[in-house]
């Protein structure tokens, strides 16, 4: 499941790697929508909000062009938004606006279960997923009720930390991954740090998924930085093989 | 609904305003901050230790004083300064910072973080833990760094280490965001002292906590001084915790007039001043629900102001319910009218003020002019000017060379 930013660096790209994901087999994309503060991101995916808030990227726009495209896609995309966002635009036509452009839900990293009450209630209302959030800090029994409020999936946040890639990822967390799927019956999918073969043969035994970032956005990158930045298409080349490297990973375990 | 001091309630809420809006990673802290404050709050060890800290330490109860050359000079109000500027490290921040840094030790943690904009309150942290013997790291946007030159060779004599933050408008919000970064890695090991009455709960509650000993102070001296309370008190708002631990007190004296002055920067339109009560609308930024200076998207929006410490998109949660409730009125001051009661203040009474606080000061003057002579106007003297030669220079095109 890749993440990538809307509007890093246009739309027309944003477009263009959401067909190659579905394409190749991508079981579920995340769309970050671009935000000026992120605190629980790394510097990977920093940057590429700066460089798609620098083309004064909206969301307007965004919700255009993912209405575009979601027809052409067989694989759901979920946005991945901060509160500050959903809080400006009204949350009911946030999702009324998102569930229009085709997404079937949303990933809200800076809103904890305790404050999610009042936008749990509207998503539910529309059948629009509200995926929620559990880290190697949270205490079971709150884990256990962050699950139950969950829906579409669980996200499982592999790391005390910030997004961005890591060479090795907790020992504990298979373990912690296997508990919660004893409480659990929904998709249990992994994120934060996941970026090597070795982590998805690691995990593709627990996990229903595993959601793949900064080493997507890194290559992204590569479209609008350095002098001449990389062709597109060759941009495009190098992180469908990616894809197809970590797909095979994941049907070799 | 009339302002109340029974807030925020167990969710931090102040009002519609507050909570807790941050990534499930940092619940877990907030809520051992949480349990750990009320035990602390309670305990008379605690208190005793505080309050022993902050008068043999800080220099408390700093003091009521009357600017009586300024008076005259206005024609009108007396008024007076409470003098945060004498403070220890030179502004209000060292109250806060010696309170959390017990906490830290008391919920065994050995590793610091905070931000700062000014670089006053990374001082004030830098000083608290050389004083516990405790790690710290001070992130500071590169663009403060460069403005405030002094305070950063100080937090480095202290033995912390200054991080500077180039990401975004590289001032105080990035820092806070950087710091909050770290925090997300760190967590287990480490307290952010956050430096205003902003983020998450319980932090804007506990911020105001320790810094209300300003107004618990300038209460018991003005009873003692001239056997009332003021007229009217005047405070510089960016977080907001100077005026936040001035006004506290006052909340529930409503014959006492309260004033919030923001920063006005250049002018009124969006980039040229950072008040956000004055010009945003209520929204979502690090961790609280409260107004701030936000595009129709979400986006936060660069601000300005010539004083790195009010140079900032949000302000505190309680800030905004006092704004909602009334009890507080907010106005701004622009960057030229500060730096004028700058030096209306260093000519008349012999005091450099921050370049914060002379936002207050500017305010206080403006007021005191039409107040009859018996009125008393208390200005919260936040913090010294010294920190601010070298912008204030470089403001009026002197070259210090």
């Amino acid at each position: 499941m890749p993440f990538i930013t809307a509007g890093d660096p246009d739309l027309e790209f944003t477009a263009d790697l959401l067909r190659l994901f579905s394409e190749r087999g991508c079981h579920l994309c995340e769309l970050g929508i671009p935000y000026s503060d992120p605190i629980a991101d790394g510097p990977v995916i920093q940057a590429s909000y700066t460089r798609a808030l620098d083309k004064k990227v909206r969301l307007a726009n965004i919700f255009e062009t993912l209405g575009g495209v979601t027809p052409q896609l067989t694989m759901p995309v979920v946005t991945m938004v901060s509160y500050a966002i959903i809080n400006r635009r009204g949350a009911e036509r946030y999702v009324d606006e998102a569930q229009a452009a085709g997404a079937a839900g949303a990933i809200v990293p800076d809103l904890p279960w305790d404050e999610s009450a009042g936008l749990a209630k509207i998503c539910r209302q529309r059948d629009f997923n509200l995926i929620q959030l559990v880290t190697p800090t949270t205490p079971r029994e709150r884990a256990i009720r962050i699950a139950e409020a969950s829906t579409g999936f669980l996200y499982y946040v592999s790391v005390t930390g910030i997004t961005g890639e890591r060479s090795t990822l907790p020992p504990e967390l298979v373990d912690n991954i296997a508990w919660l799927r004893e409480q659990s019956s929904l998709p249990i999918c992994v994120g934060f740090g996941v970026s090597q073969k070795e982590h998805v043969k690691l995990l593709a035994p627990v996990a229903d998924g595993l959601i793949v970032g900064s080493a997507i956005v890194r290559r992204v990158a590569q479209a609008s930085e350095g002098n001449p930045p990389r062709p597109r298409h060759e941009v495009l080349a190098d992180i469908g093989q990616f894809v197809d490297d970590m797909l095979s990973a994941l049907r070799s375990v | 609904m009339p302002a109340t001091s029974q807030v925020p309630d167990l969710h931090g809420r102040f009002g519609a305003f507050g909570g807790r809006y941050v990534p499930e990673t940092l619940t877990y802290a907030l809520d051992q901050l949480t349990a750990e404050y009320e035990k602390a709050k309670n305990d008379p060890v605690f208190q005793a230790e505080l309050e022993n800290l902050w008068k043999t330490y800080v220099g408390r109860p700093s003091p009521l004083y009357h600017a009586r050359r300024l008076s005259e000079a206005m024609g009108g109000a007396q008024i007076y300064l409470k003098r945060e500027d004498v403070n220890h490290t030179g502004a209000h921040k060292i109250n806060n910072t010696l309170g959390q840094a017990l906490l830290t030790i008391r919920m065994g943690k050995r590793r610091v973080i905070a931000e700062t904009g000014a670089g006053q309150h990374g001082v004030a942290t830098a000083t608290a833990c050389a004083r516990f013997g405790l790690e710290c790291v001070v992130y500071m946007g590169e663009e403060d760094i460069r403005r405030q030159k002094p305070n950063v060779f100080s937090m480095r004599l202290l033995g912390a280490e200054v991080r500077p933050v180039t990401s975004g408008s590289r001032t105080l919000r990035d820092a806070i965001n950087e710091a909050l970064r770290d925090w997300m890695s760190s967590v287990e090991t480490t307290h952010y002292i956050i430096g205003s009455v902003v983020g998450p709960h319980p932090f804007p509650m506990m911020v105001r906590d320790f810094q209300s000993v300003i107004g618990r102070e300038t209460i018991e001296q003005s009873l003692q001084t001239f056997g009332r309370l003021p007229n009217v008190v005047v405070a510089c708002v960016g977080g907001g915790s100077n005026a936040a631990g001035m006004f506290y007190p006052f909340v529930d004296h409503h014959e006492v007039e309260l004033i919030g002055v923001e920063a006005g920067g250049r002018g009124d339109k969006p980039g040229d001043h950072a008040a956000s009560l004055s010009f945003g609308q209520p929204g979502v930024l690090h961790g609280s629900y409260s107004y701030v200076i936000q595009d129709e998207d979400g986006q936060t929006c660069d601000v300005h102001s010539m004083s790195a410490g009010l140079d900032y998109p949000g302000v505190g949660p309680e800030h905004s319910y006092w704004k909602e409730t009334g009890r507080v009125t907010y106005t701004n001051c622009a960057d030229q009218d500060a730096m004028a009661a700058f030096d209306t203040l260093a000519r008349y009474e012999g005091i450099l003020p921050a370049l914060e606080s002379s936002h207050a000061v500017a305010q206080a003057i403006k007021i005191a002019r039409d107040l009859p002579k018996d009125q008393i106007v208390v200005v919260c003297l936040s913090g010294r000017g010294d920190k601010d030669a070298f912008e204030v220079a470089r403001l009026k095109g002197v070259d210090l060379g």
